[in-house]
């Protein structure tokens, strides 16, 4: 898109403009999907705990009720404790929400929809949203409470423990897939839900569950949220926060729900593949042309966005359903069952893809097609064949000491004009 | 703005790197409190790795032949996962100290002192 | 005049970034803030690597350095930071004695980093008209986007680059297989009768593995006497 605006406009501002379009539609994300998942956390908390919930505010199922608690966010005052540290304690809330936002730079929306496609996609969502545990902890530090203090120390060691099992665990779709590309691992899953990673084996099924347990305490939400326990801790990190900071830390804790369950539905859930193709049934593929593949991909899109609601909602029902757990617990989750459990499935996975590489239980699909997805990267462009030929004979005879091939990369380098 | 319209070479990255081994040398020198010391260490190897990764990188050059290749991106990552055994048992080692003598000043680390 | 190369602007931020919170945790004296501007350095180290076409490197640093090493450190910061032990001033002769080192190995380095000529620019990009006339898509100089338009870092496309750089930089791949013994980039340095032994990074992979055992074993070690000493 960039590229052809560049060609009306100065490039930089080409780019600007694009960069910036992207980020406003990923804001929307954090901001218009926090207010939206608090209403469901209200509804859903409310069904279980068999009242009704917001009835009041704007219509029938109270939805003008996330608009209220917007409004009434950020019009209350925003109060600092005397002894905190001023400047850490005013930066905290933006660390954490910084951080789960650019989580969502990565995540692909729809087949090929994503504001930077990174080769190392996964792991670079995994760190982005490790880095949101700095904003907690810095927020429990400087606020100069024993109660915020508490919470921030129980949130550093649970994250740093819960990285290992998570990350393990995320290995195993990259195992499978042969890439850490989101968007290739999406289309390899593409046809009916049984090419879907989760039903590719037994082991990718039970690693979806560890995936999505070591998920929930890294994002910090119950039964795992130690570093909130407001029975025991008032409210833990954001005990001393009110206003918008406060509204921040709640962004970024539903922006990274949103951004876990965006990745388990692309590891595990087929991504924007809807359980049936039926965008492949009415023909809305980009061969047929751009708006029909447009349209598809629309379609994708919603495909994603409700697989990751799904998720965010699984959540909230977790949340209400299981009492927290104790940190002895949670630390005894983590190291005795999450991270040998997900060792298991690595290797479990590893043996089956080697014993049955055309792929055994439900998966139909055939492997040829796999590798020529994630081997596209490597391919030699198709236009430049006729310039590069001798070159490249030149590499596969493998020249003994390689004079040859690197003289004639020395000379490219040379002639190439520009830059100057 | 000649600055901003060249491209930048390995040279630009090797001075970032010194200027970061620098910072973390004294900061291993002057800090008194063991963490200080263990953060200039974390200085000291990032400015080692920016080395690596811009003598690996093939366009900061304009003669790639002689550039590292994947061998600068794979030592830098045998640094970060050095550094973070080494912090590690450092932590612990300072945790240990904090414990016995309730204090982090490495100048009263001073017991063995004859 | 020439367009404005916006990879070395970005560059230049990181840069500053990386270069500025490095000298400032030396500065500081409140080990906590030392801490935060350690991870905005490091942060913007990873913002480096990227820029240099390592993206994993980058990851990696983003995943292991600053979301786990300075977590961990930050836990023992917390631990620690009690009362006067936050801040512990340094004499005024320890100062003059370390910036006389800083200043001799600022003589020493910068210099040494400047004297290469071929180290001085980067490699020439490609114009537009060069690039389209190959039937690539078109590649501009000027990029927002967090990784440049460049070749790959010694991995599988450089091998027909032609000094059209490929949409990324693809490392995980061949940094993997270069892990596991096969080192796809430099193939043809190898002779050919030692090829199908190259071990590539293997043995440092295992050694580096059974140290990270070592370690596991060593702080929980320690972590166990701690408590003992405790309960005595």
């Amino acid at each position: 898109m960039a590229e052809a605006l560049a060609n009306y406009l100065w490039p930089w501002l080409a780019y600007l403009l694009v960069g910036l379009l992207q980020a406003g539609l990923l804001l929307i994300v954090p901001l218009v999907g926090a207010m939206f998942f608090v209403w469901i956390e209200r509804k859903v908390s409310a069904r279980i705990q068999d009242r009704l919930g917001p009835t009041r505010c704007g219509g029938k199922f109270g939805w003008l009720q996330l608009l209220a608690d917007g409004l009434k966010l950020i019009t209350k005052e925003d109060l600092r404790p005397g002894e905190a540290d001023a400047v850490l304690f005013r930066l905290a809330p933006y660390i954490s929400l910084c951080a789960s936002f650019a989580a969502l730079l990565a995540l692909p929306f729809s087949n090929g929809w994503v504001a930077q496609e990174l080769d190392v996609g996964v792991f670079f969502i995994l760190a982005v949203v490790g880095l949101e545990v700095f904003g907690v902890i810095l927020a429990g530090y400087a606020s100069a409470s024993k109660w915020s203090l508490f919470g921030a120390m129980r949130e550093a060691a649970q994250v740093v423990s819960y990285e290992v099992p998570l990350g393990m665990c995320v290995v195993v779709p990259v195992l499978i897939a042969g890439t850490m590309n989101l968007v290739t691992i999406g289309q390899i899953q593409a046809g009916p839900f049984t090419n879907w990673l989760i039903f590719h084996d037994p082991f990718t099924f039970i690693t979806f569950w560890v995936y999505f347990t070591c998920a929930t305490a890294s994002v910090n939400r119950a039964p795992f949220d130690l570093a909130e326990a407001e029975s025991e801790l008032v409210a833990g990190f954001h005990t001393e926060y009110s206003g918008f900071r406060w509204l921040a830390f709640f962004m970024a804790e539903y922006g990274s729900m949103f951004a876990v369950s965006g990745l388990a539905a692309i590891l595990f859930f087929g991504g924007w593949n809807g359980p049936l193709p039926i965008t492949d049934w009415l023909g809305l593929t980009p061969a047929h042309g751009p708006v029909l593949g447009w349209i598809g991909n629309l379609l994708g899109l919603l495909n994603f966005v409700l697989k990751c609601i799904f998720g965010v909602t699984f959540m909230v029902w977790v949340r209400w359903t299981l009492p927290r757990l104790r940190i002895d617990q949670v630390m005894q989750v983590c190291l005795k069952y999450c991270t040998p459990i997900a060792a298991v499935m690595f290797l479990g996975a590893t043996f089956w893809t080697y014993m049955l590489p055309g792929g055994g239980g439900l998966r139909s699909m055939p492997y040829a097609n796999r590798y020529a997805l994630t081997a596209a990267p490597y391919a030699k462009p198709v236009g430049s064949a006729a310039e590069t030929k001798p070159k490249t004979s030149a590499e596969k005879n493998f020249a003994p000491n390689g004079n040859d091939a690197t003289k004639d990369r020395v000379a490219v380098t040379q002639t190439a004009p520009g830059g100057e | 703005m000649q600055l901003l319209t060249q491209s930048v070479g390995v040279s630009h990255f090797l001075v970032v790197g010194a200027v970061l081994f620098i910072a973390g040398v004294v900061c291993m020198a002057v800090k008194r409190n063991a963490l200080g010391v263990l953060m200039g260490i974390e200085l000291v190897l990032n400015g080692a790795n920016i080395n690596f990764v811009a003598f690996g990188s093939n366009f900061l050059r304009s003669d790639t032949a002689y550039s590292l290749g994947l061998d600068g991106q794979l030592i830098s990552l045998f640094v970060i996962v050095l550094a973070a055994a080494e912090a590690a048992v450092a932590l612990a080692i300072t945790l240990n100290f904090y414990n016995n003598h309730s204090t982090v000043d490495v100048d009263r680390a001073d017991e063995l002192k004859g | 005049m020439n367009p404005i190369n916006w990879h070395t602007v970005f560059f230049y931020l990181y840069a500053l970034v990386a270069c500025g919170f490095g000298v400032a945790v030396v500065i500081s004296t409140n080990i906590v803030r030392m801490a935060l501007y350690l991870i905005f350095s490091l942060g913007a180290t990873a913002g480096l690597f990227f820029l240099a076409g390592a993206d994993f490197v980058g990851s990696m640093q983003l995943l292991i350095y600053v979301g786990g090493t300075l977590v961990l450190l930050i836990f023992g910061v917390m631990l620690t930071a009690q009362g006067p032990l936050i801040s512990l001033r340094t004499s005024g002769g320890d100062w003059i004695v370390a910036m006389l080192l800083a200043g001799c190995l600022a003589a020493l380095l910068v210099p040494a980093g400047l004297t290469v000529s071929s180290w001085n620019t980067g490699r020439p990009a490609p114009t537009t008209e060069q690039v389209a006339g190959n039937g690539a898509q078109p590649v501009l100089v000027s990029t927002t986007e967090k990784t440049p338009q460049i070749p790959l870092a010694g991995g599988l496309p450089d091998v027909d680059n032609n000094g059209i750089p490929d949409k990324q930089p693809i490392t995980a791949a061949p940094i993997g297989l270069g892990l596991l013994g096969a080192r796809v980039d430099k193939l043809e340095n190898v002779p050919e009768a030692l090829r199908p032994g190259m071990s590539g990074y293997l043995l440092p992979f295992e050694v580096i593995s059974v140290h990270l055992l070592v370690v596991l074993v060593g702080a929980a070690y320690l972590a166990r006497s701690k408590r003992s000493a405790m309960n005595r």
